[in-house]
């Protein structure tokens, strides 16, 4: 029998560590997204070095799995001195590879506008900077927006992986509760159902920028 | 118009380089300032390169182009690139026109014309949007100021892009194909706007395939060929008597092409 009162009964768990989810992961996609904006202008820098650094970042940050990032960043940062709660290696470990990901999308959609586009700009005079401003970012963003919401879901999904370094988070919870309650189906289809919300969410927001963004 | 508002160029011993292809060979060209030059030539002839090097947007290596006695992209001395600062004050006057429009399709006609008054101009917006709107209507769109790039047709979109030019008030317009992407019912609309902005007396540049038009409306008529410019003489001469064999195959194969 389907049993509805142990997820009425463990809701308030099961939303407690949602929390943890959405801090984890709202912190990093901020991060993530400031992050990959400066790699990408980086990887797009005319100077030979700046841009060979920021390859070389998205190359082991896409490189190397999520999970052993976070492992790393949790026993290795403390052995050197650092002393960071895991919540914050959690955050930063998530940011940092999303950052690489993004980073490649804003580079794929800036170089999906055409050259015209700047040249006519320079063509009238206009200053480089405010080509980026006006000209490039404006079409770049209609342009990455798919593929960016499609990666800060993503995120969502993977920073179920944090429980790996001790953070009790919606994942986590639900393997908690479904261990003491022997109630697996219940527990996991309520937590698939918060996971599904937030996304859906996510999903909405990027729609309504999309349009906002549409010409 | 006096020669206050309308620039010269002065083309000498000009060299073009893409790696080891030399795409321009030792040009030497005289624009005087209120006429219409028109560049003519086969395909790979090294045209558009030449029209784009007035403007600095392909950099040459050798010789010099002139603006009002200025050289342009390059430091007159030593040869070294010149700052990015006085490079843009001179594009300021140059405007120019692309086969492919290059209109910004997030912004409306008006603010693709009006976005370099605000941004390189720094006129306040309702100036610059009285100003849009003023050059739209010149180029027969008053009726399509807040229409987007994509609502428009290709003549459309062309004239928008020859308003946003001529909005800044240029000395030297140069036009890049302006016909070349467009479907031949709208080539007509264009050109008539390029025809209407001739007889106001700005000196203008035309790298064109349309003959009738550089026949018609051009004061002189450059034909390149290989990176050479062959000849430049009064459109009368090139296409009436032309003296050299390469422009006369030219004009064969297009003869030959408009045949029906």
């Amino acid at each position: 029998m389907f049993s509805w009162s142990t997820i009425v009964e463990n809701l308030p768990y099961l939303l407690q560590a949602t929390r943890f989810t959405l801090l984890v992961s709202g912190l990093g996609m901020g991060l993530g997204l400031v992050m990959g904006m400066v790699l990408c202008v980086a990887r797009l820098s005319p100077i030979r070095w700046i841009s060979r650094i920021a390859a070389l970042y998205v190359s082991f940050f896409r490189g190397v799995p999520l999970l052993v990032q976070l492992l790393l960043a949790y026993y290795f940062l403390p052995s050197i001195g650092i002393d960071i709660p895991p919540l914050w290696a959690a955050v930063c470990s998530i940011g940092l590879c999303a950052a690489a990901y993004i980073a490649e999308i804003l580079r794929g959609a800036l170089i999906a506008v055409p050259h015209g586009q700047a040249e006519a700009a320079a063509a009238l005079g206009m200053h480089p900077f405010t080509i980026w401003k006006r000209i490039l970012i404006p079409q770049a963003l209609k342009i990455s927006m798919p593929s960016l919401v499609n990666e800060l879901i993503m995120l969502v999904k993977v920073s179920s992986l944090v429980s790996a370094v001790g953070i009790v988070e919606l994942t986590r919870m639900s393997q908690s509760i479904s261990a003491a309650t022997f109630r697996p189906l219940e527990i996991y289809i309520a937590a698939a159902a918060i996971y599904l919300v937030i996304n859906l969410a996510l999903a909405g927001l990027g729609q309504a920028l999309e349009k906002r963004l549409d010409y | 118009m006096t020669s206050e508002n309308a620039s010269s160029v002065e083309i000498t011993a000009l060299g073009k380089y893409y790696n080891n292809f030399h795409a321009l060979k030792n040009i030497n060209l005289s624009i005087p300032a209120g006429k219409v030059t028109c560049l003519i030539g086969p395909s790979g002839s090294g045209k558009s390169t030449l029209l784009r090097c007035i403007n600095f947007l392909e950099e040459y290596q050798e010789g010099a182009v002139e603006i009002d006695g200025q050289v342009i992209g390059l430091e007159a001395v030593g040869g070294r690139k010149m700052s990015a600062r006085r490079l843009r004050e001179m594009r300021r006057s140059i405007g120019m026109v692309f086969q492919q429009f290059n209109l910004w399709p997030h912004m409306t006609a008006q603010q693709n014309v009006a976005e370099a008054l605000v941004q390189v101009q720094g006129l306040s917006k309702a100036e610059a949007a009285r100003k849009a709107v003023a050059a739209l209507e010149k180029v027969g769109l008053g009726d399509k100021t807040e229409s987007f790039p994509n609502r428009l047709s290709g003549g459309q979109q062309q004239r928008v892009a020859i308003a946003r030019a001529v909005a800044m008030e240029p000395k030297l317009m140069l036009f890049d194909e302006p016909t070349s992407a467009l479907d031949p019912e709208l080539v007509g609309e264009v050109l008539t706007v390029i025809k209407d902005l001739a007889s106001e007396g700005m000196t203008m540049v035309i790298v064109t395939h349309e003959m009738g038009f550089a026949a018609h409306v051009a004061d002189q008529v450059a034909f390149l060929e290989a990176g050479e410019l062959v000849s430049c003489a009064p459109p009368a001469e090139i296409f009436r008597n032309p003296s050299d064999a390469r422009i006369k195959a030219f004009l064969e194969t297009y003869h030959a092409r408009n045949q029906f």
